[in-house]
């Protein structure tokens, strides 16, 4: 593979720009469209599958030379369950409410495509440090996403961010920005302003 | 992985995939007897052009916007300035934006602010009434490509958009001020059907057909719409089949669920004369971008969009379904395009 070791802050900007899971990559949208209709929920949601996504890849990439390629997606799935689990268990009992929110898309972390994907992609194949920056920038990348799409959404739907007041009362919420159409329209509009930054060559 | 990335990048040349050209299957075959029209897409063989036609629209719906103005005041002719003024200069940004030539004169833009306006409850606020004009010109039309490349009617995607965003306001009507005996609070779409059957049915059918009833700015008089319709179809600039098919199914169905349990279901003419459906079927069904090409499409798509007002307005949760049932129609037009595709003649069946 990497003949010439690429330099590890590359491997980290990968993740927030050029493959930035979501708006490059269109991976693990589900939870983004989901749970983004504020900015708490959205950060949060990016918090939990980072913290999974980290503490698999350091595992996996521990274990990439004992685990026989035949059961690999079942061995990963297994311990990624397991980070799931810990990150679930602990929102339910420190952060009651806004596990409450979230509903079922924390259980549903490990079949984030973002997590397997850089399992079978990156620290299946990698040591160790490199996966943990891997694992830190696709997952920086991924809360960027969901902490802007969940900001719009609650400006605009709410006229808060973070349940602070920023539009006065002369706003009127427009309510669809909360419900499932209104994740689809903002994130197709973000996805098409990243393409459109890409075109002009603005290169972070 | 990125080398994978880089290589994969190295190997993309640019190759120039030249077209071969095939010769035409046609002309193996043995001239037929007599030419005979098929019916593939841009049929160039009138003198109409967008503009034309986009115009004769807005003079179809002069009479509706009388009415409106009538009925609603003032209000009802801010209403329709603020739409057209918002959609203009959003089609305005558009053609900048996408750096291309400006096409604010066709007329569509100013059909898509009419037709929003006229969809609108009266004591909607106005500045909400600008988002659902921005959203159906950039979101409903130039984010497909522009005029003809949108798959839903700008105007009711914006409507939709509206309705979405602010459900009450969209919902709050008020009585024409010509209605100074508010006993009747609204006989409109808005108050559920099963409080319909309690009201003088005579009286309702006069004020239903001239429009003396709380509705949308535009709809609710049945004379003003048909009047415009049916220029529209005498300049043959809609396709009659489409509101025929759209009226005919609800008026069949209607029926048919009255007949079953008249004190369930609202007769039939209520069911024509009330809500949008007149308007939805004469100008809002009939856009030629989102409407299929075919007769036979024509045919399938009126009666569609009328089985789902009825299956929205007798079943559903929202009172009234003339603007999803259009819109879902719209969503369809591509595959009934193309499961009504004529033959070509000599073509065997399969």
């Amino acid at each position: 593979m990497a003949k010439t070791p690429t330099p590890l802050s590359k491997e980290f900007l990968k993740g927030l720009w050029n493959e930035n899971p979501i708006l490059r990559m269109l991976l693990g949208l589900c939870p983004t469209l989901a749970v983004t209709n504020s900015a708490i929920n959205g950060l949060s949601m990016g918090l939990a599958t980072t913290f999974a996504l980290l503490c698999s890849s350091i595992l996996i990439s521990l274990l990439r030379k004992i685990i026989p390629s035949q059961v690999r997606i079942a061995g990963y799935i297994v311990i990624i369950a397991t980070f799931v689990t810990v990150a679930d268990k602990f929102l339910a009992a420190y952060l009651p409410e806004i596990s409450k929110a979230l509903g079922p898309y924390v259980p549903l972390i490990v079949v984030n495509c973002i997590i397997l994907g850089r399992q079978e992609a990156f620290s299946s194949k990698n040591g160790v440090g490199r996966s943990i920056i891997d694992a830190l920038g696709m997952g920086s990348g991924f809360i960027l996403v969901l902490l802007v799409l969940g900001s719009i959404r609650e400006l605009f739907g709410s006229a808060t961010i973070f349940n602070l007041q920023i539009l006065g009362d002369w706003f009127n919420p427009w309510m669809i920005m909360i419900l499932p159409p209104g994740a689809f329209l903002t994130l197709g509009l973000l996805i098409g302003l990243g393409n459109w930054l890409n075109e002009r060559k603005v290169k972070i | 992985m990125n080398d994978i990335i880089k290589e994969n990048d190295n190997n993309i040349t640019e190759e120039k995939v030249v077209p071969q050209k095939k010769p035409d299957p046609r002309s193996k075959l043995a001239k037929p007897e007599r030419m005979l029209v098929l019916n593939s897409s841009p049929h160039l063989h009138t003198t109409k052009s967008v503009h034309k036609i986009m115009w004769s629209v807005i003079i179809a719906l002069i009479p509706a916007m009388a009415m409106s103005f009538y009925y609603f005041g003032v209000r009802a002719g801010l209403m329709i300035l603020t739409c057209v003024v918002a959609t203009l200069s959003t089609e305005l940004v558009m053609n900048f934006m996408k750096g291309e030539k400006i096409t604010i004169s066709d007329g569509s833009a100013i059909i898509t602010g009419i037709l929003l306006a006229l969809t609108l409850p009266p004591t909607f606020r106005l500045s909400s009434a600008v988002l659902g004009a921005v959203v159906a010109i950039s979101l409903g039309k130039h984010i497909f490509g522009g005029l003809g490349y949108n798959i839903f009617n700008p105007a009711l995607l914006g409507r939709a958009f509206l309705q979405a965003s602010f459900p009450v306001a969209m919902t709050t009507w008020s009585n024409p001020i010509t209605l100074k005996y508010s006993a009747i609070d609204a006989v409109s779409t808005a108050t559920p059907l099963g409080a319909f059957k309690f009201e003088k049915i005579l009286t309702d059918y006069s004020d239903l057909f001239f429009g003396n009833i709380g509705g949308s700015l535009g709809e609710t008089s049945a004379i003003a719409i048909l009047i415009g319709g049916i220029f529209l179809l005498i300049l043959k600039n809609a396709d009659w089949r489409i509101p025929l098919s759209f009226i005919g199914s609800v008026f069949l169905l209607g029926s048919i669920f009255w007949l079953f349990n008249p004190n369930q279901y609202p007769d039939p003419i209520f069911h024509l004369l009330s809500g949008g459906l007149l308007f939805g079927a004469f100008f809002m069904a009939t856009d030629m971008v989102t409407s299929p090409i075919t007769p036979k499409g024509g045919w399938i798509f009126g009666a569609g969009a009328g089985i789902l007002v009825i299956i929205i307005r007798l079943f559903g949760g929202l009172p009234e379904g003339v603007m999803f049932s259009i819109l879902l129609m719209n969503g369809v037009t591509p595959l009934i395009n193309r499961y009504t595709r004529p033959r070509i003649f000599g073509e065997s069946r399969k």
